[in-house]
């Protein structure tokens, strides 16, 4: 599996803002932050608005809230805002009739793995990435602590 | 306020509020289905777990576990294979005191793996697993329709 650029920011840019549902974060805040292209992130943050999931803020001090729920939003919800997560088979124009079964078997195994994939993304909360973020964020103070 | 709830050992006389509480399965076979998971959980032995959780003297969730050995060639791991929570008592930390109470359970009589199998459309559930830290274990789970 291959996450899109869109899917990416969007994750980043949604869990940043769901890290703290009462704080506004403007694109460039975001941007900087992440060291991501503000230009590529404010096309990403119009269509999280459009979907419902952040809301724009305006104003002074203005910037994005996330406004969605994030013990239920899942990554999957993110990331279909942005691309399929369907496998593709690169196939030529003119198959030979001799193909059609084996193309169909290759089919019936990437639609396997991809609802597979797709089961996975679909479990994992918002609220889990971000309490395993900070789980991870905790062992790596430990350990720095212990000089390790 | 926040209501108390205890965790406590499942007993004989808990078997209607668990099976009020079961919403997985057709009605007419749960008395007989619930009847036998009582008679094979209850009070055995300290590797089968049948855990209730209480609030107001009223059963509100149910969880149940075994320890299982060398299945499929795997080492002694806990197995959770049932856990309810009362639909008016979601959202209250109720199913992961009760998985606490179950691992630390399984811990003590010498397992260190906690496995579980959930249907993939039963999101809910998953996603309570997930956030408890569960996730793909190295075991697959493989089906057919038999001709």
């Amino acid at each position: 599996m291959k996450l899109n650029k869109a899917s990416l920011f969007a994750l980043i840019a949604v869990l940043e803002l769901a890290s703290d549902t009462e704080q506004q974060l403007s694109t460039t805040d975001i941007a900087e932050r992440h060291g991501i292209s503000t230009h590529h992130l404010a096309k990403v943050m119009r269509n999280l608005v459009h979907e419902g999931l952040v809301q724009a803020v305006r104003g002074a001090g203005g910037g994005y809230r996330f406004s969605g729920n994030v013990k239920r939003t899942t990554l999957l919800d993110v990331i279909q805002l942005f691309e399929t997560l369907e496998s593709e088979l690169d196939m030529p124009n003119q198959l030979n009739r001799n193909s059609n079964q084996i193309i169909s078997e290759l089919q019936s195994i990437t639609n396997e793995i991809d609802e597979l994939t797709k089961a996975v993304l679909d479990t994992i909360t918002l609220a889990t990435v971000l309490k395993n973020t900070q789980r991870r964020l905790g062992m790596m103070a430990a350990l720095s602590a212990t000089g390790s | 306020m926040k209501e108390q709830i205890s965790i406590r050992d499942a007993i004989a006389s808990d078997l209607d509020a668990v099976i009020s509480l079961d919403q997985v399965g057709p009605n007419e076979e749960k008395p007989a289905y619930w009847s036998g998971v009582f008679d094979h959980y209850v009070h055995r032995d300290k590797n089968r777990l049948f855990l209730v959780a209480e609030s107001d003297h009223s059963v509100v969730g149910f969880i149940i576990g075994e320890v299982r050995a060398w299945e499929f060639g795997s080492p002694p791991c806990g197995w959770v294979f049932a856990l309810a929570v009362s639909p008016d008592a979601r959202q209250m930390g109720i199913g992961q005191q009760m998985f606490d109470e179950i691992s630390k359970r399984l811990k003590q009589v010498g397992v260190t793996t906690v496995r579980t199998m959930v249907n993939r459309d039963h999101k809910l559930a998953l996603s309570f697993f997930r956030s408890l830290g569960l996730c793909t274990g190295k075991y697959i789970e493989l089906e057919k329709q038999i001709d």
